[in-house]
């Protein structure tokens, strides 16, 4: 077991520092950085400071190990557009995107596991088949799109909901709602079919046989059990939603994460791109290992692997 | 073994029946407590704008709605009439050029800074000295640059000394450099002005949340002296949404009163609904074609004079501008028709022609044309429609699209050959903020011609107007001679309201809310 976990743990930092390379070089990719952030109106004076001020002027292998160095210590940088420190911008951002990533964790689980019970019961009938097409759909859309038809029901035909805007719990649903029907689709398959296996075992016959009541069988003796893996992929997508709340926020200018990495990258503010990349990478690396090693914890098989 | 599934039906029917009744309660109290709208009845105008300023500070952004805010909240020493471009008294009372570098100003009294500080002399001479010092690394030094020093002659009255003559100093001093009070700025610097603005104009800051929102109050006790008119509207609400549709969405649910940058397309679709409305106005961006004859050029067919004509002629600026741009006006001298040094008499003016274009190619040897890259950086179809005008005459250009930074990498780097530029001259109504940066001997300018090099520093550096208009007019028809780029057309903008806003569109896209007011 523990050569196991150790194995993950150095795959785990090698992965990290490969995404801490590209997450650098990001910087490089639109030209001469010290041109992008001057902007438009620059002169050469104005341009030769900012490289000085940023050390651009250094090779860049210094200037990705300077960077390195500094973010193991915990000093993020300084953004460059906001000119605060990225840490405490990026912690004030924070809590929008994990309350979106959780309502719209939250909001998947509710569609996918009823749709997901209701498909193993009907197994093959056309209310299977209809929960397949809600599951299909859900994962087709593109997210930006589904976004905007929302919107275009909600706020403009009824009037019900805010356009845009983090002020309220009201501005919440939509951007949940469009984030978390995307990853709804993977729970409930993973459902459709741990309820088709448990409901064809032997304790739930017992369990009918005691005479129990049919939604007790099915939510508390079937379900129980169909839903641990849940759980294990729960952890990944929530990594996900994270980073896929970049397109969302920018829709509905939620003041989150995703919204600051959109902008910072419209403002070539990279140390503050460089530190969400990052951040993100990171998150999904410890969910992924996290639930690697439960797995692993739970099913030997897989340690040998 | 399977599991009859019709005893399941009727408590999964309930169950389903109680999450439904769930949403239904969930989605009513939603619609009972929406968020407070803007709007007139609320006497709030709601303002959508896609770029976040960097600092309110108007020293320390480079951003259109950094110019719009500072417009409104703060004031500057003159005012620029938008209309009849006549210069105008704001916290000077009058002005005077008492030598080539000095200008003296007398100041208004009884003025008031939105904390209560007074405003005088050291207001004046605190700000320019600390803006134009370039350890306080003001983001844009063209604006500040040129200033030495300002000096106080008493309570009201001062002097602003620039380190060359600089003609265009009144041009700045009545749009970019706004006055800071001086105790407070002092005390707090670029970093608190950013948190909490304090400026003497039409508005005050009420509340910034930095990357989200700003909500400006109508300042009652705005001098009544000032050029600009008394503020009507009682509060205006600035929201940064990135997305352009979001944008729209909001104002077609009444969530926002006023948008601006919508493209054209979108813009004629908005004109549908019957609570919107769309108006354009002309801006100060130009757009001209750059053609590189520097030695070195990657394009050596570009260095003889009869392609760039041939290029010149081939471009049907006219249909470009009816067809895709939708506004604005075709400009025959690079630079801004409403800037003061710009004209276009005497200007050689190249008549769309192809069939001359085809013979003066064929003369220059390329009958058959010649493969040229053409960069862009926005505005793609007229971009499109430039690269099909100049394939029917036989010229195959290969389209680079890419981030502006990159492509004025390359321009400097002398790797362009044709350039799709446009040049907004950061809202400075002088010629010595347009034509001098791709044709004064820069890094932007690749025709590097002496002689107009010359005639351009010596317009930016001559004080008598008669003498300054002379020289720019031989340089503007010298580039034009010599076709060193095709002059296109100015940029429109779009603006979308409700229609419950009074509004009129202005050239330089300062949006004035000191005028505007509810139907």
């Amino acid at each position: 077991m523990l050569a196991y976990i150790t194995k993950r743990l150095g795959l785990a930092v090698l992965v990290a520092l490969t995404v801490s390379i590209l997450a650098f070089m990001l910087l490089y990719l639109s030209g001469d950085p010290a041109l992008a952030i001057a902007g438009e109106g620059a002169r050469q004076v104005d341009i030769d400071m900012v490289r000085k001020t940023y050390g651009f002027d250094q090779p860049i292998i210094v200037q990705f190990g300077n960077w390195l160095l500094k973010v193991v210590q915990g000093d993020l940088g300084q953004s460059i557009y906001f000119k605060t420190e990225v840490g405490t911008l990026i912690f004030t951002k924070l809590q929008t995107t994990m309350l979106l990533a959780v309502y719209s964790l939250a909001f998947a689980l509710i569609i996918s596991v009823p749709l997901g019970v209701l498909a193993a019961i009907y197994k093959n009938s056309w209310i299977d088949r209809l929960c397949l097409g809600v599951a299909v759909v859900g994962q087709a859309m593109p997210n930006f799109f589904f976004a905007l038809i929302l919107i275009m029901l909600f706020s403009i035909t009824w009037r019900m909901l805010p356009v845009s805007g983090s002020g309220t719990w009201q501005h919440f649903v939509m951007p949940s709602i469009a984030l978390g029907y995307y990853a709804a689709p993977a729970f409930m398959r993973l459902i459709r079919a741990g309820m088709i296996e448990v409901l064809s075992a032997d304790y739930i016959r017992t369990a009918r046989a005691k005479g129990l009541p049919t939604s007790s069988v099915v939510f508390k003796h079937a379900l129980r059990n169909a839903i641990v893996p849940v759980v294990a992929l729960a952890a990944v997508q929530l990594g996900f939603l994270l980073g896929g709340s970049v397109v969302i926020e920018t829709i509905f200018a939620l003041d989150g994460l995703g919204y600051l990495a959109y902008q910072s990258i419209i403002q070539k503010d990279f140390p503050v791109t460089q530190v969400i990349v990052l951040l993100l990478s990171v998150i999904y690396i410890l969910l992924t290992l996290a639930s690697d090693v439960a797995n692993a914890w739970l099913d030997p098989r897989i340690r040998v692997a | 073994m399977n599991y009859s599934s019709t005893s399941l039906k009727a408590p999964l029917a309930k169950f389903s029946l109680r999450a439904g009744l769930l949403a239904c309660a969930i989605a009513a109290t939603a619609v009972f407590t929406l968020p407070a709208h803007a709007g007139k009845k609320n006497d709030t105008l709601g303002f959508a704008y896609d770029q976040t300023p960097e600092n309110i500070d108007p020293y320390y952004n480079n951003v259109r709605i950094g110019v719009i805010i500072a417009a409104n909240v703060w004031d500057t020493l003159i005012y620029r009439d938008p209309v009849t471009g006549e210069y105008k008294g704001q916290l000077a009372k009058s002005w005077k050029q008492i030598d080539d570098r000095t200008l003296e100003f007398d100041l208004r009294e009884g003025i008031k800074f939105h904390n209560g500080e007074e405003f005088d002399a050291d207001s004046v001479v605190f700000t320019l000295n600390f803006v134009s010092d370039p350890a306080n690394k003001a983001r844009q030094q063209t604006v500040t640059g040129w200033i030495e020093k300002a000096e106080k002659i008493s309570k009201y009255k001062v002097r602003i000394i620039s380190k060359q003559p600089f003609p265009a100093a009144i041009d700045y001093l009545a749009t970019a450099i706004a006055i800071h009070p001086a105790k407070y700025y002092k005390e707090v610097g670029p970093t608190g002005m950013n948190l909490k603005p304090i400026g003497s104009g039409p508005y005050k800051v009420v509340e910034h949340i930095p990357g989200k929102s700003l909500t400006l109050e109508r300042n009652k006790d705005y001098f009544k002296d000032s050029p600009k008119k008394q503020p009507v509207i009682g509060k205006v609400r600035i929201r940064f949404i990135p997305d352009r549709q979001t944008q729209m969405a909001e104002v077609m649910s009444g969530g926002e009163d006023f948008i601006m940058h919508v493209p054209k397309d979108q813009a004629d679709k908005l004109k549908s609904f019957p609570q919107l409305q769309v108006q354009s106005g002309n801006t100060m961006r130009i757009v001209f074609l750059q053609m590189n004859s520097r030695d070195g050029t990657p394009a050596p067919q570009l260095k003889d004079i009869r392609v760039r004509h041939a290029i010149a002629h081939a471009i049907d600026r006219e249909a470009i501008l009816k067809n895709i741009v939708g506004g604005g006006e075709i400009i025959n001298s690079i630079c801004t028709p409403s800037q003061v040094g710009c004209t276009s008499q005497g200007v050689k003016v190249y008549k769309y022609d192809p069939a001359l274009a085809k013979k003066l190619l064929a003369e220059a040897g390329y009958p058959n044309g010649f493969e040229v890259d053409l960069m862009a950086y926005r505005e793609r179809p007229q971009t499109e429609a430039m690269i099909n005008y100049l394939s029917a005459v036989g010229i195959k250009p290969r389209l680079g699209f890419m981030q502006y930074a990159a492509m004025r990498d390359l321009a400097r780097g002398n790797k362009t050959a044709l350039t799709h530029q446009t040049w907004g001259s950061n809202l400075v109504n002088d010629l010595s903020a347009s034509t001098p940066v791709y044709f004064g001997g820069g890094a932007d300018d690749v025709s590097r011609n002496p002689e107009v090099i010359k005639l351009l520093n010596e317009g930016d550096s001559t004080v008598d107007m008669k003498k300054r208009n002379e020289v720019y007019q031989k340089a503007l028809s010298i580039i034009a001679d010599q076709a060193y780029a095709v002059p296109l057309w100015t940029l429109p903008v779009y603006y979308v309201a409700s229609k419950e806003v009074n509004f009129k569109p202005y050239h330089d896209e300062l949006v004035r809310f000191w005028e505007m007011s509810w139907k």
